[in-house]
């Protein structure tokens, strides 16, 4: 059973955390993935900077400019990654632009990934259509789970459908924005939550998008699996530095 | 086979809608209107009505003698620098402006690079009363001083995009980013043939004008709607494919295309996207695009704001790939010397991007009988300053 099932059939309500390969520096990579493990986060995804990420806001594209700066490439993650199921057990995601992982060959990408023990992808500008006709059959020669999202103004039809080409979770992007933390969830996202919860899909939900702390944790998990943060958590390591992650991690839960 | 787009927003294995899934119910609103609502006949009649009374059009396909004389052979030029904003662009954002008008909209996002496109919608915004928000690179802002102080004289905000290499490119990235984050009230006139199907296409129909045009008055010229060549620069590529779209598959009617090669194109310093990209992925689009092996989008130079964009239209790759294009660099040297001729021969100043188009003159001999159809995209009054230091006038 692939790490992210497993993850998401205990009965706990998950933190995933989402932090940019190459930031603050070059070679944090594996050190930030160990410490998020050994403060109890549940998930990882592990950003792939892109020169041009048109989903995110602006400390992520920040993150990713540095990075791409610091010298991350494709090559240079898999080489940092290469050992670490040696020592983490924790479920491994990539998120990143499709153009790199196009340019990279997709079928190498993902052969890469099964090697490496990377569990999921995550790639925002992939629909899920052209991933249904083109892409799917790789994805599952190498036992990796694709991960889609959905926004308030996914129509029910397009969910149902994500739903049945999904076999982890469904990524549900708590409203209409970039990735970026705001100061709470309103009636509208409650709302929201509420209507997915009812719709009973076949894959559990993980909350994303504006997520910086217990409360909102609380709010966005109220209805659904897990939550996702991350520019929250950029943002602590370009204050703090890698070496305190449990300060920020013991705030959440 | 044809070279326009197929039902799936394809053009050959180029085009596409590689877009997050918050941008999906935007496109796909544009996609299943955009052919519904622009061939309905009261949408026709107040397009025409505006390009007519409001553009100035059809604008004059004009028999360049002197031109011709120099080069020994029958140039035509397009003139959509008479268009009223002062180029090609203004075609395209009158349709879309009753574009978004008819789906509801009251608000309207825009990316401009030289600031043609942004100034022509900023007109038309405030010919709706619209409120209007054009995102622009810091650098282009920099460089195309008149037409920022034109866009914020129309009612405009004009943004600055403070991101990568603060140009084009991120310019579009800011767009995008706006009507990803308000997908209710905005519509985003994409201001060429680039981005998620329908924009390229859509651009394309409304660019389209042109070679109607073009096929009428060279009709009355000289007795045949067929020119031998068609010449148009390329950046995102919507005034070629405005120039272009009557005659794709016409294959009688040679086109060429005219990219930026910077200082040279092997120099680095380069916008010549055919020669220098790879097949990927930029703007929601699958395109040829300038990239490093990694994947990442690089950043393009050239002289001009207008054509400095690392991808091109999927129409054009497309073109390039099968060959139905021939694609030629100039570099801004031959690009201004030929901007000073045109001038000087023809008492026409064009924009540089469309001087780029002129320097072809230099690099290929047409035959004597050949009919060669320029598409003259654009005046030079915003590039006055860059033709003032480059010649020091």
């Amino acid at each position: 059973m692939n790490r992210i099932n497993k993850k998401l059939s205990e009965d706990k309500k998950l933190l995933s955390i989402y932090f940019t390969a190459g930031y603050p520096n070059l070679n944090d990579t594996v050190s930030i993935i160990k410490s998020l493990e050994e403060n109890g986060v549940d998930m990882i995804e592990i950003g792939l900077p892109f020169s041009d990420p048109l989903a995110d806001g602006p400390t992520i594209q920040d993150s990713s400019t540095k990075a791409l700066k610091n010298g991350m490439t494709s090559q240079l993650l898999f080489n940092q990654l290469k050992d670490i199921r040696a020592t983490v057990s924790i479920p491994l995601l990539i998120m990143g632009y499709f153009n790199p992982i196009l340019q990279y060959g997709v079928e190498d990408f993902c052969k890469t990934c099964a090697q490496i023990g990377i569990d999921g992808l995550i790639i925002p500008d992939l629909p899920v259509d052209v991933y249904h006709e083109k892409y799917q059959a790789i994805f599952e020669k190498y036992g990796l789970i694709n991960v889609f999202l959905i926004t308030p103004q996914t129509s029910d039809e397009r969910i149902r459908f994500i739903d049945s080409v999904s076999q982890g979770f469904i990524y549900m992007v708590s409203s209409a924005s970039t990735t970026g933390a705001q100061k709470g969830f309103g009636p509208e996202q409650t709302e929201y939550f509420k209507r997915i919860a009812a719709m009973n899909l076949k894959n559990p939900q993980i909350v994303g998008f504006g997520i910086s702390n217990h409360e909102t944790f609380k709010q966005a998990t109220e209805h659904a699996k897990g939550a996702i943060i991350g520019s929250a958590f950029i943002k602590y390591l370009t204050q703090k530095g890698i070496h305190t992650i449990s300060n920020f991690t013991s705030l959440i839960k | 086979m044809s070279y326009n787009v197929d039902d799936k927003g394809y053009y050959g294995e180029f085009g596409g809608a590689y877009i997050p899934e918050m941008l999906y119910p935007n496109i796909d609103e544009l996609r299943q209107n955009y052919l519904k609502i622009t061939s309905e006949p009261s949408f026709q009649e107040e397009f025409h009505q505006l390009l007519k009374d409001y553009v100035g059009r059809p604008s004059p396909l004009y028999f360049a003698k002197r031109l011709s004389e120099k080069y020994n052979t029958k140039i035509y030029l397009k003139r959509e620098d008479l268009n009223h904003t002062g180029a090609h662009k203004v075609n395209n954002t009158i349709g879309q402006i009753l574009l978004a008008k008819r789906l509801g909209k009251t608000r309207i996002i825009a990316e401009t690079g030289a600031g043609q496109h942004g100034v022509a919608t900023a007109t038309v915004c405030a010919l709706m009363g619209i409120e209007c928000v054009v995102y622009m690179g810091e650098i282009d802002i920099a460089r195309q001083a008149p037409n920022v102080a034109r866009m914020k004289m129309l009612g405009a905000k004009v943004v600055p995009a403070l991101s990568g290499s603060r140009t084009l490119k991120d310019a579009t990235n800011e767009a995008m980013r706006d009507w990803i984050n308000n997908p209710l009230d905005t519509h985003y006139i994409v201001g060429s043939v680039v981005g998620p199907h329908p924009f390229p296409d859509m651009v394309a129909r409304f660019q389209s004008v042109v070679s109607e045009e073009i096929k009428q008055q060279l009709l009355e010229k000289e007795g045949t709607e067929n020119p031998h060549y068609l010449i148009a620069c390329v950046g995102g590529g919507s005034n070629a494919a405005g120039t272009y779209y009557h005659y794709l598959d016409n294959e009688d009617v040679k086109i060429i295309a005219v990219e930026a090669a910077g200082k040279g194109v092997d120099s680095g310093e380069s916008a010549a996207t055919s020669i220098l990209g790879k097949e990927g992925i930029i703007h929601g689009s699958k395109t040829l695009l300038m990239q490093t092996k990694d994947g990442q989008i690089t950043e393009p130079y050239s002289i001009s704001a207008g054509l400095d964009y690392p991808g091109v239209g999927p129409m054009h790759a497309n073109l390039y790939k099968t060959g139905r294009a021939e694609f030629i660099a100039i570099t801004d040297d031959e690009a201004m010397t030929a901007g000073l001729e045109l001038s000087q021969l023809e008492g026409i100043i064009p924009a540089i991007e469309t001087s780029h188009a002129f320097a072809i003159f230099e690099h290929k001999t047409f035959k004597p009988d050949d009919i060669v159809v320029v598409n003259l995209s654009g005046r030079g009054d915003k590039d006055l300053q860059n033709y003032i230091d480059y010649f020091k006038l």
